[in-house]
């Protein structure tokens, strides 16, 4: 049996199985200790990753080398990109996912990591010296060493199930939770807060009368999530939609006064974009009507997850309700939907490292820091992990500013400004939008993640053909003309006006009404895009189009680079300048922002304390 | 920066006067005061009190003062301050300035007072900068507009435009990161009446720069027509001086003339220019150049017309050369002593037309009310906001400029990603005068208006 390791994960969710992969692979000895081995990577909530945002999280995760894309692909059960209508920016992979299978395939993408040993035990308390992380004793009274420990203790810390009037302790449906960790946190000076989520009913697919409602397809031509998959799935599963209506809602309003959450049973605070179903109801009484999605929860089962009918309200009321919305007259439920109430630590006690400010060598990943979402939990797991690993040999901390990714942004807000309702990603969270594509995050990240020792060397040689093929073409486009007689007919047959002078193709590719799908309507241009594959041709096309979007935004990045880098020294004594705002001195003090970009992200923080501050480092 | 040490002074005009001012501000501001004033010891006075006393620096009495003290926080600068009033001497008040100097004070910079007022709090930014407009201000006007942003006027003007910006914006994001919801998005018509309604409200604020200006540095007005036509004449009559000389030849005014003249509050800066015909004597043709220059500069143009020498037609020939002026015009019929006229016959030649008697002095009334039209005073008069600060109307410019970048894509069908990336600049924009706008703002916004989630 081994005691000592390098860095130790608490919890093996999205955020724990990230964070073991990403420190076994960089070259740590790993102890990965979950409560129940049956139950790596447990998709809790919906069968489901990416989306808008947070498909694009699961890109970067992807292109710095963690495994959340490649596991998505495998055991995807239909594929969108959704948002197809809009700018590049706005394109986002969305699958519905094989509940069983992905948590199979990461626990064999894990077990084949020979870095990582697993432990099937609770997690008690941690051993800490000084002020310094030495490892953690565990309920069976083992004990365990590592200079680094990842806690990612998702809802399990302090986890009150809660169903109509009915509430008992538990980590997720069926499991138990975890005790004695927040409070020895809470001793050692973290300060704990409480939060809430929800989740539907599952009913049984064989009950469902499809006819009545709108079958939701997966796309045509579907693509993928990693920059590794080369084939993306061949069968899909379709989603349906139906609708709750008056009668629904009648029969909902009746559970009313056994609701956990109106009755104030409830004391977390649950998320605005992710209500109940009969926080809807109550919220937005003038819609009569919510929509409901059916999602299969894999190829080889018949359960269904009914998407936006979360609900704590009691069970038989949920049935009741249930079997009046169109297509469920004759459902039968799997198992009751409920709420979950737990601990978690506000993140503005994190650094950008997400290492707590308090315990050197403790990491922090996932619901813990008050986020929700699979996407969200595996970029901060991927990103303590990396650190976890950097921590225990000494390197460098790695971080990501705003405008590199979506992951920058979760955590840069997520130590500054904290948050009181479950974080969850969303592409206006980003004030670079246009840079941080889906199709762009190897070009932002895999080199990073190549130096780290994460990307593998195919990854960074897939990445840099890419690269050099989307070059090759945008070069190809520039040397190549058309003359009018060889454009206009082509032009004219795809409804657009034609060419007086020659030009090269790339000036095509720049109008708003032409674009690579006509190309292949014309015969003499058809050569030159089979030698590209999908991907690459998308790629060009984004950089020539909208050239002038990009542009504009690299120059508000650069604009705002001069204050965001501006160091402010870590032993800045807020406290001398009595001009402060009492309210921004007590965060300043607390919070210690690195930079003044981040000190004017801090709520609370005015304009007018940003220019103070500015005036007292002689700016 | 340093705010702990203590700054000194003159807060009166530099020069001989009456009564000369010294004002002290930081924390050791009474204590060093007290150290050469003979009378009651101040350490132990209460704050807004006024004390008689001598002021003595190495055995010799410099000066019987009044010292007016104030406490920390009330006070212009939130820190303790002290202000001497000594006799007006540049002697005394030197050796009272010299002798608080090696008590350890300091002597401020320019705008320091005001900027430890803003550092500590006393004001926001906008204010802060009204501040100093107040302390320039140098005519009645000027010193009613810098008090109205000082209250706070232009901010809660900013702060409505500000709550548009968000709504349109959350409108904007909603379909984006909600497209997938079940909500209704705001169409592309509706969106654009929004920017045009954003830019109205943003117009006025803009327009109010010209005359915001105007009040703040003068208003540029030069005076132009024939030689001979009476331009020194009237210059003469409004300044109530013989201030250019005036004869029968034409021609005697050689060069332009400046000077300052206060009308209602507002302070005109009047050009008198050489008359405007071709020339062959040198001298003249260099002062018929330079008045093209001037009215090149102008904020406002007086065209005077010899109703003894021109007709309708004529002028309008003449004023065509005008025609693409960017600034007011007003058309001055002059000498009507002397002729009888028919004023029906000239209504169309332009927007604003005086007739009047130079010499006589007759109708000099109403043109003082259209020189105020004009340059749009009324506006003031309305309480509504001026925009005097510089800063202030370029950001506004850019915002503008930024919000018809986001119309145009929403008129080019563009997708909102590229409308919400312009409109995020335009929000920047504004931010750098209201203090930023965040994007949990727009969230907050959207969360509370519409039904979000699966």
């Amino acid at each position: 049996m081994q005691y000592n390791y390098d860095v130790i994960v608490v919890g093996a969710g999205h955020a724990g199985c990230e964070a073991a992969n990403a420190a076994a692979k960089m070259g740590s000895s790993v102890l990965l200790i979950t409560m129940n081995l049956q139950t790596i990577a447990q998709m809790s909530c919906n069968p489901a990753m990416g989306g808008v945002a947070k498909g694009q999280i699961v890109r970067e995760i992807d292109a710095l080398g963690g495994m959340s894309g490649i596991i998505s692909d495998k055991t995807m059960i239909q594929f969108r990109m959704l948002n197809r209508s809009k700018g590049p920016a706005m394109w986002s992979p969305r699958c519905q996912s094989d509940r069983m299978k992905f948590a199979e395939e990461w626990r064999w993408a894990l077990e084949r990591n020979t870095n990582v040993d697993f432990w099937q035990d609770s997690v008690q308390e941690l051993i800490v010296q000084n002020k310094e992380l030495k490892g953690v004793k565990t309920r069976m009274g083992m004990s365990f060493y590592a200079p680094s420990v990842v806690l990612t203790n998702g809802t399990f810390l302090n986890g009150l199930i809660h169903i109509g009037e009915k509430s008992f302790g538990g980590g997720r449906m069926a499991e138990p939770n975890a005790q004695g960790l927040t409070e020895q946190l809470v001793s050692l000076g973290f300060e704990s807060g409480r939060m809430k989520t929800g989740t539907p009913p599952r009913v049984d697919g064989r009950s469902l009368n499809y006819e009545a409602m709108e079958e939701q397809k997966g796309d045509e031509n579907p693509s993928s999530f990693s920059y590794l998959t080369k084939e993306p799935i061949k069968e899909q599963r379709s989603c349906w939609i139906t609708h709750t209506n008056e009668k629904v809602h009648d029969v909902l309003r009746k559970g009313f006064e056994k609701s956990p959450m109106f009755a104030g049973r409830i004391k977390g605070l649950g998320p605005r974009y992710c209500p109940s179903v009969e926080d809807k109801i109550n919220r937005f009484a003038d819609k009569n009507s919510h929509q409901i999605f059916v999602e299969p929860e894999g190829w080889e089962t018949v359960e269904i997850y009914v998407n936006g009918f979360s609900t704590s309200l009691p069970e038989e009321i949920q049935f009741e309700a249930i079997k009046l919305i169109p297509g469920f007259e004759k459902a039968k439920m799997f198992r009751p939907g409920y709420a979950i109430e737990y601990d978690y630590f506000p993140p503005t006690q994190l650094s950008p490292t997400l290492e707590t400010k308090l315990i050197s060598g403790l990491f922090f990943a996932g619901q813990i820091n008050g986020t929700t979402g699979y996407e969200e939990a595996a970029c901060q797991g991927l990103m303590a992990g990396i650190n976890a690993h950097q921590h225990t040999h000494q390197l460098n901390p790695f971080t990501l500013s705003r405008s590199e990714a979506y992951i920058g942004v979760l955590i840069d807000d997520l130590i500054n400004k904290g948050t009181d309702e479950p974080y969850r990603m969303f592409t206006s969270r980003a004030e670079f939008r246009t840079l941080l594509r889906q199709d762009n995050a190897d070009e932002r990240l895999t080199e990073k993640g190549f130096e780290l020792g994460l990307a593998s060397q195919e990854r960074l040689d897939t990445y840099l053909q890419k690269k050099q093929n989307v070059e090759n073409l945008i070069q190809e486009l520039k040397s190549n003309k058309l003359k009018p007689t060889e454009a206009n007919p082509w032009l004219e047959s795809i409804g657009v006006s034609s060419i007086k002078e020659g030009a090269p193709l790339i000036n095509f590719i720049k109008r708003s009404d032409v674009g690579f799908e006509h190309f292949y309507k014309n015969e003499m241009l058809i050569p030159i895009l089979k030698k590209y594959s999908t991907e690459e041709i998308e790629q060009a096309e984004i950089i020539i189009k909208y050239e002038s979007y990009i542009d504009k935004e690299r120059k508000m990045v650069d604009k705002m680079k001069s204050m965001e880098d501006l160091q402010i020294p870590p032993q800045f004594d807020y406290d001398k300048i009595k001009t402060l705002s009492t309210e921004s001195r007590i965060k300043l003090n607390k919070l210690r922002p690195q930079t003044i970009g981040q000190a004017s992200r801090i709520s609370g923080v005015s304009a007018s304390d940003i220019s103070i501050l500015l005036l007292f480092m002689g700016r | 920066m340093n705010i702990s040490d203590t700054i000194i002074a003159l807060a009166t005009p530099a020069g001989v006067g009456a009564i000369g001012v010294i004002r002290l501000s930081g924390p050791n501001a009474i204590a060093m005061v007290n150290e050469v004033f003979k009378g009651k010891d101040l350490s132990k006075q209460e704050g807004n009190t006024l004390h008689f006393g001598r002021i003595e620096y190495q055995a010799q009495v410099l000066d019987e003062v009044l010292v007016s003290l104030f406490r920390a926080p009330k006070s212009y600068t939130k820190e303790e301050v002290v202000e001497i009033s000594c006799h007006g001497s540049p002697y005394i008040l030197e050796s009272v300035i010299q002798c608080l100097v090696e008590q350890g004070a300091r002597l401020a910079q320019p705008g320091e007072f005001t900027q430890r007022a803003f550092m500590n709090g006393a004001f926001d930014l906008a204010q802060a900068e009204a501040v100093a407009d107040l302390i320039a201000a140098d005519s009645k006007a000027a010193q009613r507009a810098a008090m109205h942003q000082l209250r706070g006027g232009f901010s809660k003007e900013l702060a409505l435009l500000r709550e548009q910006l968000i709504h349109f914006a959350s409108l904007i994001e909603l379909e984006l990161d909600f497209s997938e919801e079940d909500v209704e998005f705001a169409d592309r018509e509706d969106l654009q009446n929004l920017v045009l309604q954003l830019l109205e409200k943003l117009q006025p604020l803009l327009d109010s720069f010209k005359t915001g200006n105007a009040i703040k540095n003068g208003v540029a007005t030069v005076i132009i027509g024939k030689p001979n036509a009476g331009k020194s004449t009237l210059l003469n009559a409004l300044l109530k001086e013989d201030r250019a000389i005036v004869s029968d030849i034409a021609g005697t005014t050689r060069d332009s003339l400046e000077d300052e003249w206060l009308l209602g509050g507002v302070r005109f800066r009047l050009v008198d220019t050489a008359g405007l015909r071709e020339t062959t004597d040198v001298i003249e043709a260099i002062g018929v150049e330079r008045t093209n220059a001037w009215v090149k500069k102008a904020q406002l143009v007086l065209y005077v017309a010899d109703l003894s020498q021109e007709s309708p037609m004529s002028l309008q020939t003449v004023l065509s050369e005008y025609s693409d002026l960017e600034v007011p015009l007003i058309l001055l019929l002059n000498k009507t002593d002397e002729v009888n006229f028919k004023s029906s016959d000239w209504v169309e030649l332009a927007e604003y037309i005086v007739p009047i008697s130079a010499k006589k002095q007759v109708g000099l009334d109403t043109l003082e009310q259209t020189l105020l039209d004009a340059v749009g005073i009324h506006q003031l008069n309305d309480q509504g906001t001026l925009v005097t600060n510089v800063r202030h109307y370029q950001k506004l410019l850019q915002t503008k400029e930024t919000l018809i970048e986001v119309l145009n894509a929403l008129r080019t069908d563009l997708s909102g990603d590229f409308v919400a990336q312009d409109l995020r600049h335009a929000l920047y924009h504004l931010g750098e005068i209201t203090g930023t706008i965040s994007n949990d703002d727009l969230l907050k916004n959207i969360f509370g208006k519409f039904c979000i989630g699966k």
